[in-house]
């Protein structure tokens, strides 16, 4: 009884199985690889879904294969194995990598151009495009979560410090004033910082009009030399050391870590990425706003524009070209004003076209949350060939470079002058080991 | 008069059918890998492998110039002999108090073991929230103590936490050969060198040890390649090789310059290296101990 009972049983669940496999239908399918984690995620997830429920042909599949370098890292190992997603999130740093990689990639222009579908880059934020843009003013990928450095700073904090909670501090100057009122007020960490490399150099150098390397900060070539030793980046890394020694900034990690000591109220002061905006918001029991990041006031040219951070979709090479024009409606869907003012005013990432931003502006948003526009108004601006951006080979091994030698600054084993001149002859060794494999 | 019992196939094919799944896995997950690896540490590539160089030795030649790499070796062997004697010292008297513990014997031996279940990464993170400046339970008390404590800064803080987190998994592992080892050596001649008057601590030194010193050997083999290698999990957990390198062991590096520096030559370039010294430990560790361990 009990044999037969089990024939039965692995017989029907053979049927079962083979009704499962549905017969495939027309629908093009397109991978999506991406790096999106929590609240992200999920609406990541919800514009694949409107996609596809919009029309028939085409599903996307958005997959998230970890962080940002796991995503990269998945989607080499797949390209090589002739596997390869049809879009894949790249941070910005991961560009020069991804531009270099001739006959992996099909530039952004083209695959909209072949599709047929309208791509024009005026239509984006210009110190956004410009990050993604050859020199020819071709846009090579599709910038989609672009964030910028600000300031982030505890309004009843400042009150109790006795600072007015409505100006935020617009120059260094004003944020030492403030710092030293808050240390008196019995602040443990009147100020910290959160990717201290991104902030504290690279946009800080955007931000004063400065070269970070040579060759227009490496748009122009492939071999630029690394000019962020400079006498202003020096005295502002040397100034920092001195706040630490004072008291006035608590170095709490590389990364986003330093947020958490924000939102928790340990920390009044908050340089860190526009996009921590949501988890700041969720989490703080305090009142607090947005402010530009701060600048030096003597330094002429300040302040220009920062830099953004975040990531752009590239579409891989070796698909066929009904899949193209899959991706192409797709990234036309992405853009649509709406689609990204929601983006916008959930995530705290810029609205990455001017009719997004001026759709936000209309809808009243800014005045419901004073401080969101900030991160905008720092990039609308035409930016200069020092500040439209960086493109470095080796650019994530680059940042670690940069980290470390900070790291020996905070722990007072380097000078502020000692350590980036070292990072500057570490990293243009390499650029020189990228330039290698990136020769035509 | 013992005759030998020899299994014997009488069918050509079957025992090559039976070991083949093994040696194919073996096949495909060892040895293509390596020369995978032996055959990328030759060229200088792009991350998509669009443009390959071939360059001799040159990745190995630049892997023994950077300053950086020594700098990794040197961790590495600080790491791993830290590792080895703050584990194999605790786990032997461990070993050695369990040995003389007639009630509730199997409870202890039963926690001490508990921990080499736990999850490399999982370790590390335990230990992270125990150690960490803010919320640790560990630091708490050690700030109240007086002691300054940042492992996000202080090199020597980061490398203590770790080492920490390392010891403590293999611990149990050590725990149960040293056990073994002390069960195996004879009452007798304990007893012995006690009625001629040798105190604990002479019997231990005189008798045990020298007796333990397969069981010993064979652990510290042991316990270096697992230093090498298993702690990948927990550096990359608890502080991701910093700061600023200072727990960048070498297995770590090969993963920070492979897969987040997309530097493929030269991190093959040093895993071809990590792999000459594991074989150089294995052949001592077969050569020398294999023969004098008795089972």
């Amino acid at each position: 009884m009990a044999y037969r009972f089990k024939r039965f049983a692995s017989i029907a669940a053979a049927l079962a199985l083979a009704g499962v496999t549905t017969v495939a239908h027309a629908v093009v399918e397109i991978q999506w690889w991406h790096a999106m984690t929590g609240a992200n995620n999920d609406r990541v997830n919800a514009f694949a879904k409107r996609f596809n429920e919009s029309q028939s042909d085409y599903k996307v599949n958005a997959v998230y294969k970890g962080s940002y370098p796991e995503a990269m890292a998945a989607a080499i190992a797949a390209f090589r194995a002739g596997n390869a997603p049809h879009i894949l999130q790249v941070f910005e740093v991961g560009t020069a990598t991804m531009m270099n990689a001739k006959g992996a990639i099909k530039p952004v222009y083209e695959v909209m151009a072949q599709a047929g579908e309208p791509f024009d880059p005026k239509s984006y934020i210009p110190a956004v495009a410009s990050y993604y843009t050859n020199t020819k003013g071709q846009m090579l990928s599709f910038p989609f979560n672009s964030s910028t450095t600000v300031l982030f700073y505890n309004q009843d904090a400042f009150e109790k410090a006795g600072i007015d909670p409505k100006q935020g501090p617009v120059t260094w100057q004003a944020v030492i004033a403030d710092m030293a009122k808050l240390k008196a007020a019995g602040s443990t960490c009147p100020f910290t910082t959160g990717w201290q490399s991104w902030v504290q150099l690279e946009s800080f150098s955007a931000w004063h009009n400065l070269p970070f390397a040579t060759e227009q900060n490496g748009f122009a070539g492939i071999d630029p030399k690394l000019l962020f030793n400079g006498p202003v980046q020096v005295r502002h890394i040397g100034n920092m050391q001195d706040w630490l020694k004072k008291g006035y900034f608590v170095y709490a990690g590389r990364k986003n870590e330093p947020e958490a000591k924000f939102f928790s109220g340990e920390c009044a002061i908050l340089t860190s990425s526009s996009a921590a905006y949501g988890t700041i918001k969720q989490n703080a029991k305090f009142k607090f706003t947005v402010s530009t990041l701060p600048y030096y006031a003597d330094v002429p040219g300040a302040p220009q524009n920062t830099i953004i951070g975040g990531a752009s979709l590239w579409v891989m090479a070796g698909k066929k070209p009904e899949e193209y024009k899959g991706v192409a409606k797709f990234l036309t869907f992405l853009s649509q004003p709406k689609i990204q003012e929601e983006w916008h005013e959930a995530t705290g990432y810029l609205p990455i076209t001017m009719a997004a931003y001026e759709l936000t502006k209309k809808s009243g948003f800014y005045e419901k949350n004073p401080g969101t526009d900030v991160s905008v108004q720092q990039m609308i601006v035409k930016p200069t060939t020092s500040s439209r951006g960086i493109r470095l080979g080796n650019f994530v091994q680059i940042r670690d470079v940069i980290d470390e030698e900070l790291e020996s600054v905070w722990a007072g084993k380097k000078t502020a002058k000692q350590a980036l001149d070292d990072a500057v002859k570490r990293g243009n060794e390499l650029i020189q080991r990228f330039a290698r494999t990136a020769k035509e | 008069m013992a005759s030998e019992k020899r299994a014997r196939f009488h069918s050509p094919w079957l025992p090559y059918a039976l070991i083949f799944p093994q040696i194919a896995i073996t096949l495909v997950f060892f040895f293509w890998p390596a020369a995978q690896a032996l055959f990328q540490s030759l060229l200088v590539e792009d991350a998509f492998g669009g443009h390959t160089e071939f360059v001799w030795f040159e990745n190995f030649q630049s892997l023994f110039h950077d300053p950086g790499y020594l700098a990794s070796f040197r961790i590495t062997a600080i790491f791993s002999a830290l590792v080895a004697v703050i584990g194999l010292t605790v786990s032997l008297v461990l070993a050695a108090f369990a040995d003389r513990v007639l009630r509730g014997a199997n409870v202890y031996k039963t926690l001490l073991i508990w921990p080499y279940a736990v999850a490399p990464a999982i370790a590390a993170v335990l230990w992270l929230f125990l150690f960490n400046p803010t919320l640790g339970v560990l630091a708490h008390w050690m700030q109240g103590w007086g002691i300054r404590w940042d492992p996000l800064l202080d090199a020597n803080d980061a490398l203590v936490l770790v080492v920490t987190a390392a010891v403590w998994k293999q611990i149990s592992y050590n725990f149960l050969f040293f056990l073994a080892g002390l069960q195996s050596i004879p009452k007798s001649l304990l007893e012995a060198a006690a009625i001629d008057g040798a105190g604990p601590v002479k019997r231990f030194v005189t008798i045990v040890f020298p007796l333990l010193s397969p069981t010993t050997f064979f652990l510290i083999v042991v316990n270096i390649v697992y230093a090498f290698f298993d702690t990948f999990g927990i550096i990359d957990a608890s502080t991701s090789g910093g700061p600023a390198q200072s727990t960048e062991i070498l297995v770590y590096k090969v993963y920070a310059d492979g897969f987040k520096g997309l530097d493929l030559g030269g991190s093959a370039a040093q895993s071809v290296v990590l792999m000459a010294i594991v074989i150089t430990l294995t052949v001592i560790q077969f050569r020398y101990v294999e023969r004098k361990v008795q089972y």
